[in-house]
């Protein structure tokens, strides 16, 4: 008897190091109820004791608009592919704020959760899952204020085009909280131990923001830049957005499966990357 | 015979000491470039025991080296040591919360840690929203915590400000809600760590009989405490470690008794050496403890109900116009057994005048037959600490006694003090 019940495998066996291919998604999928806790948790304690509650979500993107098109469309005058200044920078800058959010918010994962992850395990990649979650709540009240100047520019009868493409709509939000969340992953495993990240990465996503066709559209660009714009996985999203919403914009099928693919490596690298420092940065954080 | 739910093999942990940070990007192409030519990490090599006192050459250091132990289902043990011996690193690794150096762990069925109640609390939601949240942080689902709910809220008396934010709570409430949740857990095996000495003494007693409850169950429970008297009652087992060691392993009285007699640093004559000294300051330096016989020659044993004599000398560097001394008599399990004050019954502060200075104290020997020590203490009489000597002088009360008729006489003893009784039958 005795020999039999301690021939019984091990549940559970730890060891320093685990393969670098075991991604522990199964052991993610067993807390998911963790996961829609911690969106919950999130979203609920955001707006406790706040009147406006999540309309204060309107006001970024809204004063963001309003400044590129004084500051871009007014005063310095550059072109937005022939659509009014307003439509063509809210789209840019709602999509852009949601991969700055998820990629800022993951980025700083394992510092923000010290405590909680000093004193109790779960699988840390919920943490992160959780930030690009719940931060799709912020984006999609920011996209229903999009949706509402769209419909009042195409009311006006503004030259508003959209097409079929603007079913690709829900591919993009997983592109834009893929590479969100990939380079988060990347990042926060790499500040446990060197800081200077942090540093970088503040600036970095604003510098970013220029590389990538939020404020001058990829066809207004000299060839030899549109190349360079385009290695960025960013553009070919936000320029499939507005050609998908407003009809004008740059869209290739090549652009997109480079994104997807860019993408799909980047989350994989992020998680292998993530797995291998969730194990012991307690120690070094 | 039940199985095995536990087995920790040649576990080891490593720390780098010093500023992480600093040389780190060396260190970690250093490691890169034997790893490449197949060679073992150069720092896994270096390293010593963990010795606080000694300052130690390299930078890195063992806070685990080589533990070895298994637990079968339904034991219940005890991890005891010193401050620093490596419970904590021990209770880290086992509860996943970072990883092994070498070594490895293997498990059967669900393992929950609690190395403090009511993590991820947030402020702003509410009790029964924590409830949720902090049990599925702790690995419930939400479906198991819904089927609890009622259970949790009664065991940590908080139903009426169930949906009042956490924020709001006394900190007791918090700890009595966050205990509850892990209460309720059920895990295979149960790792807790000192989170008893929080809440009020009646609810630690209500955790106590709770955590007593789950071992009864069958379910396996590593228990880290520095409370001997919850460890004696609450395990079967116990591992002590020293310096990142294992040291011992046994039942649970053997593994105290060897933790006491570790623990208390008996210098051959009573001489008090800089490792013994809590706390200290430049006015006095107490050089010398001894408890005497009659005839003036230094004991370690004395005869049940043999009056204690305690001589204490000391250094004045200055002169102390009020000077309160006192001394506790501490069990083997680290409790306080009694305490003296020599300002007690009325009695004025001593005035000690600057020099070297002795003190002589005769207690009363009611003390049951068992190990005890003794800890020392200069004061200001406003109640301002001078000079603390803990746990220095380690004695032991013999069942025998210098009286013929006095022998104690049963082979057990309970409890620590034997006071004078009067017995009558009417």
């Amino acid at each position: 008897m005795t020999n039999n019940s301690n021939s019984e495998p091990w549940d559970e066996i730890v060891v320093p190091k685990n393969s670098l291919l075991k991604l522990n998604l199964k052991e993610v999928w067993k807390y998911k109820d963790l996961l829609t806790l911690f969106v919950k948790r999130d979203i609920v304690a955001q707006y406790k004791q706040t009147v406006l509650g999540p309309l204060w979500y309107f006001i970024q993107p809204l004063l963001t608009t309003i400044m590129f098109t004084i500051v871009f469309g007014k005063i310095a005058n550059i072109s937005t592919d022939d659509l009014p200044h307003t439509i063509f920078y809210m789209a840019g800058v709602v999509n852009w704020a949601y991969f700055a959010d998820c990629l800022n918010k993951t980025a700083t994962t394992f510092k923000d959760n010290q405590q909680i992850f000093g004193k109790v395990y779960f699988p840390r990649l919920i943490v992160p899952l959780s930030i690009v979650t719940s931060h799709l709540l912020k984006y999609g009240i920011q996209f229903v204020l999009f949706l509402g100047f769209y419909i009042y520019f195409i009311l006006i009868g503004a030259n508003i085009h959209p097409n079929e493409m603007a079913l690709l709509f829900p591919v993009l939000v997983l592109m834009l909280a893929g590479l969100g969340l990939g380079f988060g992953l990347i990042i926060t495993s790499y500040t446990t131990k060197y800081r200077d990240l942090v540093f970088l990465l503040s600036f970095g996503v604003q510098l970013a923001m220029y590389a990538t066709p939020v404020i001058i559209p990829l066809s207004k660009l000299e060839p030899k830049y549109q190349r360079l714009m385009e290695l960025n996985p960013m553009t070919s999203i936000i320029e499939t957005f507005r050609y998908g919403f407003l009809g004008q914009g740059t869209f290739s099928w090549g652009a997109l499966a480079y994104t997807g693919i860019f993408t799909i490596v980047l989350v994989l690298a992020g998680i292998v990357i993530f797995n291998k420092t969730e194990k012991n940065f307690m120690d070094t954080v | 015979m039940s199985k095995t739910v536990l087995s920790v093999e040649q576990l080891s942990k490593q720390y780098r000491l010093g500023e992480v940070g600093t040389g780190t990007i060396s260190h970690d192409l250093n490691r890169w470039w034997s790893k490449v030519r197949g060679k073992e990490d150069p720092y896994l090599k270096v390293g010593e025991t963990n010795d606080r006192t000694n300052k130690g050459t390299s930078q890195y250091t063992w806070a685990l080296q080589d533990i070895c132990f298994d637990v079968k289902q339904g034991e219940v043990l005890g991890i005891i040591g010193k401050n620093g011996a490596g419970k904590s690193t021990l209770l880290k690794i086992l509860s996943k919360v970072t990883g092994p150096t070498k070594g490895t762990i293997k498990s059967r069925g669900r393992i929950a840690a609690l190395l403090e109640v009511g993590t991820g609390f947030h402020p702003e939601l509410t009790g029964k929203e924590n409830i949720f949240l902090n049990g599925t942080i702790l690995g419930m689902t939400k479906k198991e915590v819904k089927s609890k709910l009622d259970e949790i809220v009664d065991f940590a008396g908080v139903e009426r400000y169930l949906d009042t934010p956490v924020k709001r709570y006394s900190s007791g409430m918090m700890v009595r809600l966050g205990f509850s949740v892990a209460a309720h857990l059920e895990p295979e095996i149960l790792i807790v760590d000192e989170v008893l000495a929080v809440g009020d003494a009646e609810f630690q007693k209500k955790c106590i009989g709770k955590m007593g409850a789950v071992a009864k169950g069958g379910r396996t429970i590593l228990f880290v405490s520095h409370n001997m008297g919850s460890v004696k009652s609450l395990c079967t087992q116990a591992i002590l470690l020293e310096n990142g060691q294992k040291v011992f392993e046994g039942s649970v009285s053997d593994t105290i008794a060897k933790y006491v007699i570790n623990k208390v640093n008996t210098s051959e004559k009573g001489i008090i050496d800089s490792k013994m000294r809590k706390m200290q300051s430049d006015e006095t330096l107490i050089q010398r403890i001894a408890m005497l016989a009659e005839d003036g020659t230094i004991i370690e044993e004395l005869y049940y109900k043999q009056p204690i004599d305690i001589k204490v000398n000391f250094e004045a560097n200055q002169t102390i116009k009020d000077a309160l001394i006192d001394i506790m008599i501490i069990s083997q399990e680290g409790i306080i057994i009694s305490h003296y004050m020599n300002t007690m019954n009325g009695y004025d502060p001593f005035v000690v005048q600057k020099g070297d200075r002795e003190i002589m104290v005769r207690l009363n020997n009611d003390l049951a037959p068992g190990n005890y020590s003794i800890t020392v203490g200069i004061h200001y009489s406003n109640g301002l600490t001078i000079e603390v000597v803990e746990d220095v002088y380690s004695f032991t009360v013999l069942k025998a006694s210098l009286n013929e008729n006095g022998h104690y006489p049963y082979e057990w003893s309970h409890g620590y003090l034997h006071p004078k009784a009067e017995w009558k039958l009417i």
